[in-house]
């Protein structure tokens, strides 16, 4: 027998949970050695998580519907985010708002739509305006991405879509078909499976007997790489790499993230039904604020000072967005008709029709 | 002018939008080379490139998702199925993303595609060629359903589809893509959405039907015209939104109602109808309103087919049942 064809996957980490240089200083990639740019990043994921725990909040007091933290996932979210230009589209799934935030959505849109309004998904700040709202049917967006890849690519123009699906995602049918498809046509695409090791209360372990989720990309032909999800250098320089190579016409690639959910699945979840105390508390030591604050302290460009302002400044920006979002008052009826089709047929008129006199004599 | 057949009339309408549209695209499985297992995107790939006329990779899918994504950023994308009977795959992304994305971002995005699919049963085909679906999407909200029933409808309705700017899934009733042909002219000029066509004025019974089916209700007006029955025939053509007026008009004519399509009975399409008749129409009424539909059965292989598609026979019968109320 003879080798048909061999692959292998590499990992790649720049900080280590105790916030420790993996390899060389001089190594970094050029962005990490910009600490002001460094800090930036940092600041995001702090108010990414600032943000998330006020979600909470107001979920549990009543304020909000069904909500999907995304504690734990703060430096995978930025760090896709901050990699894409604005001109690139994003195909979320529903949990990725560090990424959101970069790109422009607000804290009151996302409020709003998970407090059952489809407002929240209007979002008004570009380069999030061209982006997909939140997709809640799994991994159906990263087709989303693939189309657009697609008309980037007929058009000419020099965009990267990026879909992000989760563990449990990789094993749908159009998460392999997204990446089939751009790997059969060198669409410019750029698939990032965050694995966070539980699809609800499925774990990673059987979710798929693949050693790593990052070598499906191999079966679509694609470059991939698994990559530290807790460490955001890692996840931006690989983003970096592969935004790269789709601008340039090099087609798409796959990256795994891997990091933990620290958190339930969503406010309807209840994670100590099936897994134990000590694995939550083993990830919650390899979180990813604490090692980038680590060295980035080691580096005298943050301290606890600054740590203070900023968390004073994430809590006001985060209570004006609550109150925008509480203030927010309910669209008309008539709004269930309205975005139904760009014009109003005149069937579902009818049905308007009865709904507005059914409503105007409630009131 | 050239007389064309109905499948002619889809490559007429896909060819003259393309060039008139540079963000119209076709993607499908052998849509591109081979020109489709029909051949409705026959010789496109020659004049558009191979990025235009795309031929995916097999998985329907994958057609469907890549199409939303297409069409929510800017492109008029065209998904060829290449059977009624493989649409399934694409349904998650029809009606969870194509005909939701305008109400979901409040119109921040739509999708403006078209699902084309041969449909329906009558050529001999094997296994999962020759459904009739249609109910299956018509209480999708945000999508319309389109059936042409000749090469001149084919045309016209399918222009109209594609540039419609919400999602369209337009069935194609293969029993005709070549039965006959007639002139059709290549003037880009397409022909109204959601409304219902009456092909055939008449007084005494009203056939509602749409797609393949068109011809049979044609041939039963004939057949009880010898009768001296005056039978008006409607091709419905945009099932939803559904012009329920033109059909609600006829009935106060005619008094008698007769609903005919290939589909399963129960929760088919002419169920709509007909409860629209009950609620609306009552005593415009003279007879109970009858349904010729398929059976409650999976459409047979095809030694037993025709006996399943409604005959010329059954729905002359069930106009005389209505007649025979006074
Ligand atoms: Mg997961």
């Amino acid at each position: 027998m003879s080798i048909a064809a061999k692959f292998e996957i590499n990992y790649l980490q720049y900080l280590d949970p105790a916030g420790q240089l993996v390899g060389k200083e001089k190594d970094l990639p050029a962005f990490a050695k910009d600490l002001d740019h460094m800090v930036k990043l940092y600041k995001l994921m702090v108010s990414t998580r600032v943000f998330d725990t006020k979600s909470i909040a107001l979920q549990r007091t009543g304020k909000l519907g069904t909500y999907a933290s995304c504690l734990g996932h703060e430096a995978a979210h930025v760090g896709i985010g901050s990699a894409m230009k604005d001109e690139d589209v994003f195909a979320p799934s529903y949990r990725e708002y560090g990424a959101q935030l970069y790109r422009g959505v607000q804290p009151r849109e996302v409020y709003t739509y998970w407090g059952g309004d489809e407002r929240g998904s209007d979002y008004q700040n570009e380069p999030a305006r061209h982006d997909f709202a939140w997709s809640v049917p799994i991994a159906t967006q990263c087709l989303h991405a693939a189309g657009s890849a697609l008309a980037f690519k007929i058009r000419g123009e020099k965009r990267v879509a990026v879909c992000t699906v989760g563990d449990g995602g990789s094993s749908k049918g159009d998460f392999y078909g997204a990446i089939n498809i751009a790997g059969a046509q060198k669409l410019p695409l750029v698939a990032v499976i965050v694995n966070n090791q539980w699809a609800i209360s499925v774990p990673r372990s059987i979710q798929t007997g693949a050693e790593t989720l990052a070598q499906k990309a191999l079966a679509a032909g694609l470059p991939t790489i698994q990559v530290d999800g807790n460490d955001i250098i890692a996840v931006r320089k690989a983003m970096e790499d592969a935004l790269d190579r789709a601008r340039t016409g090099e087609g798409a690639s796959v990256i795994e993230a891997v990091t933990y959910r620290l958190g339930d699945h969503t406010t309807a979840d209840d994670a100590r039904r099936y897994r134990e105390k000590e694995e939550v508390e083993d990830a919650r030591a390899k979180e990813p604020l604490k090692r980038l604050r680590t060295w980035l302290e080691s580096k005298k460009a943050w301290d606890q000072k600054k740590e203070d302002a900023w968390l004073t400044e994430c809590d006001e920006w985060m209570d004006n967005e609550v109150n925008a979002y509480l203030e927010t008052k309910t669209q008309p009826v008539t709004a269930i008709f309205d975005y139904t089709f760009a014009e109003l047929p005149e069937d579902l008129a009818r049905q308007r029709a009865e709904v507005v006199a059914l409503d105007s004599k409630e009131h | 002018m050239a007389q064309i057949t109905l499948i002619e009339a889809v490559t007429q309408a896909l060819a003259y939008e393309m060039a008139h549209d540079d963000s119209v695209v076709v993607l499908g499985e052998d849509v591109g080379v081979n020109g489709g297992v029909f051949r409705a995107t026959q010789g496109l790939q020659e004049k558009f490139g191979p990025l235009r006329v795309l031929d995916t990779p097999l998985d329907e899918a994958t057609i469907a998702g890549t199409t939303v994504g297409l069409a929510a950023q800017g492109m008029k994308a065209i998904a060829e199925a290449q059977f009624e009977g493989f649409i399934y795959p694409m349904m998650e992304q029809i009606n969870c993303h194509a005909a939701r994305m305008r109400n979901r971002t409040r119109g921040r995005l739509s999708v403006p595609a078209v699902f084309r699919a041969p449909w329906g049963g009558g050529i001999r085909a094997p296994e999962h060629h020759s459904e009739a679906n249609e109910h299956l999407f018509t209480n999708v909200p945000g999508l319309r359903v389109v059936l042409p029933s000749s090469p001149a409808r084919a045309y016209g309705l399918l222009l109209a589809a594609i540039r419609d700017p919400d999602p369209v899934v337009f069935l194609e009733p293969k029993r005709i893509y070549r039965q006959y042909k007639e002139e059709v002219p290549d003037d880009g000029e397409a022909l109204p959405l959601d409304v219902c066509y009456v092909l055939r004025d008449g007084t005494d019974v009203t056939l509602v039907t749409w797609g393949a089916q068109v011809k049979e209700c044609l041939e039963a007006a004939d057949e009880l015209a010898e009768d001296g029955i005056s039978a008006e025939v409607i091709d419905v053509a945009t099932l939803t939104p559904l012009d329920f007026d033109t059909i609600a008009e006829s009935v106060a004519k005619t008094g008698r109602c007769v609903i005919v399509h290939e589909a399963p009975k129960t929760a088919g399409f002419g169920a709509e109808i007909a409860a629209r008749l009950a609620e609306e129409c009552l005593f415009d009424l003279l007879a109970p309103v009858h349904r010729v539909t398929g059976y409650d059965t999976h459409i047979p292989l095809f030694r037993l087919e025709m006996k399943y598609l409604p005959s010329v026979e059954r729905i002359v019968e069930a106009a005389n049942k209505t007649l025979a109320v006074s």
